[in-house]
């Protein structure tokens, strides 16, 4: 750094070290924010400049400034305006100073407080890049329970998108229930299913072989009409896997092949279907 | 190298693999297997996969291989017990033992065999 430039920096350093009281209170009054909020990120700053301008303690305080704001329900926006009110602040201090050091050292002070600025929407986006991921854990875990319908059936309801990774989950699940259950025969129904695309029923085909290869039985009831179609134009080979309309005709198609008497059962049919259209 | 054993239950035949499977054990396996059918007339062979954690397309040929040989020999072989991880390996790797009858444990692999008995008469 030239020399000149060095007196700068130290011109407004001073400044802001000895206005400190009254700067703080400029820029809280400018930013709206309180002043106590203000007085940890001032003091990290200073010290910063005072030493080798070394931002890593300002930009830890600026990071949980701006999470505990976002939390709080503010906008990036609007924290960013916080970060950069302080110019305002400083700079009425450097006008009241009036030396040209005072204002070249402002422009390099300005040059810093727009990194501090971005640095906070930063710090926000990957916040909320967090919540999504979580959320679609969670949401992944939530979506995909496995439930009992019979002494040795279960049934996997499927409700909403199918992807990938969702399937994935499903059919591991699934799996394992099996296993844990010792139950032979599997129901999986996705009637809560708007779509299915080549790769999802490839991974319900394989859902049902592994299942098979393990000594159980899948059935996949509920394929809507508008499935039923795009699975067969898209070419997908369900060959020999069993498919049932509804949920109660493949829980009674379980039910028989496990060796369970029903009676009456032939009504079941039609009263289901009249209820579906 | 280490031998599966081979249990006889009644005229069923209980093969347990407990150990990891390299390629000569699973052809010494095949072998033993197919004299034993023969010399204590068995009806029925039961492979238990339940420790086996690693699949490869190997071993995924010798269960229907043995399928297929003790059917010759007039024995139904049932595959029990495979893990979840396991069956997804063997269907990713293209392999769905057409031909294999499978069951979830070693109980209802014997319930299925002489299911399959009764059936024949």
């Amino acid at each position: 750094m030239t020399v000149p430039a060095d007196a700068a920096r130290r011109r407004i350093v001073e400044i802001f070290i000895s206005e400190e009281g009254p700067l703080l209170r400029r820029w809280s009054q400018i930013s709206g924010a309180p002043i106590d909020e203000l007085r940890d990120l001032h003091q990290a700053l200073r010290t910063a400049l005072a030493g080798d301008a070394d931002l890593a303690d300002v930009r830890g305080l600026l990071g949980e400034l701006s999470r505990a704001r976002a939390r709080q329900g503010y906008t990036p926006s609007d924290t960013a305006r916080v970060v950069f009110s302080l110019k305002e602040a400083v700079y009425e201090q450097v006008e009241a100073d009036g030396q040209g050091d005072a204002l070249r050292g402002f422009a390099w002070l300005s040059r810093l407080i727009d990194d501090l600025g971005l640095f906070t929407f930063e710090t926000y986006s990957a916040a909320r890049e967090k919540i999504i991921i979580d959320q679609a854990e969670q949401l992944l875990e939530l979506s995909t329970p496995v439930v009992k319908l019979w002494e040795g059936i279960v049934a996997v309801p499927l409700v909403g998108t199918l992807d990938s990774a969702r399937t994935q989950v499903v059919m591991e699940k699934l799996l394992q229930t099996l296993v844990d259950t010792g139950s032979e025969h599997a129901v999986i129904d996705i009637t809560g299913v708007p779509a299915v695309d080549t790769e999802v029923a490839q991974h319900l085909l394989k859902t049902v072989v592994a299942a098979r290869l393990m000594g159980a039985e899948c059935v996949i009831s509920g394929i809507r009409p508008q499935i039923a179609h795009t699975i067969v134009t898209l070419g997908i080979e369900f060959g020999d896997i069993v498919t049932k309309a509804s949920l109660a005709d493949a829980l009674a198609y379980a039910l028989s092949r496990s060796g369970v008497q029903l009676k009456g059962a032939a009504t079941t049919r039609v009263a289901v279907r009249a209820e579906r259209d | 190298m280490e031998r599966v054993p081979i249990l006889k239950l009644g005229d069923i035949l209980i093969v347990s693999i407990q150990i990891d499977l390299d390629d000569q054990s699973v052809l010494t396996l095949q072998e033993d297997l197919a004299d034993t059918v023969v010399s204590r007339g068995a009806r029925g062979v039961i492979i238990d996969i339940t420790a086996v954690e690693i699949v490869d397309s190997f071993i995924g040929r010798m269960l229907s291989t043995i399928a297929a040989m003790t059917r010759m020999l007039d024995a139904e072989t049932v595959v029990v017990g495979m893990r979840p991880a396991v069956a997804i390996t063997l269907v990713e790797l293209g392999l769905s033992l057409g031909g294999v009858r499978t069951a979830l444990n070693l109980e209802k692999g014997v319930v299925m065999l002489e299911h399959a008995r009764s059936a024949e008469g």
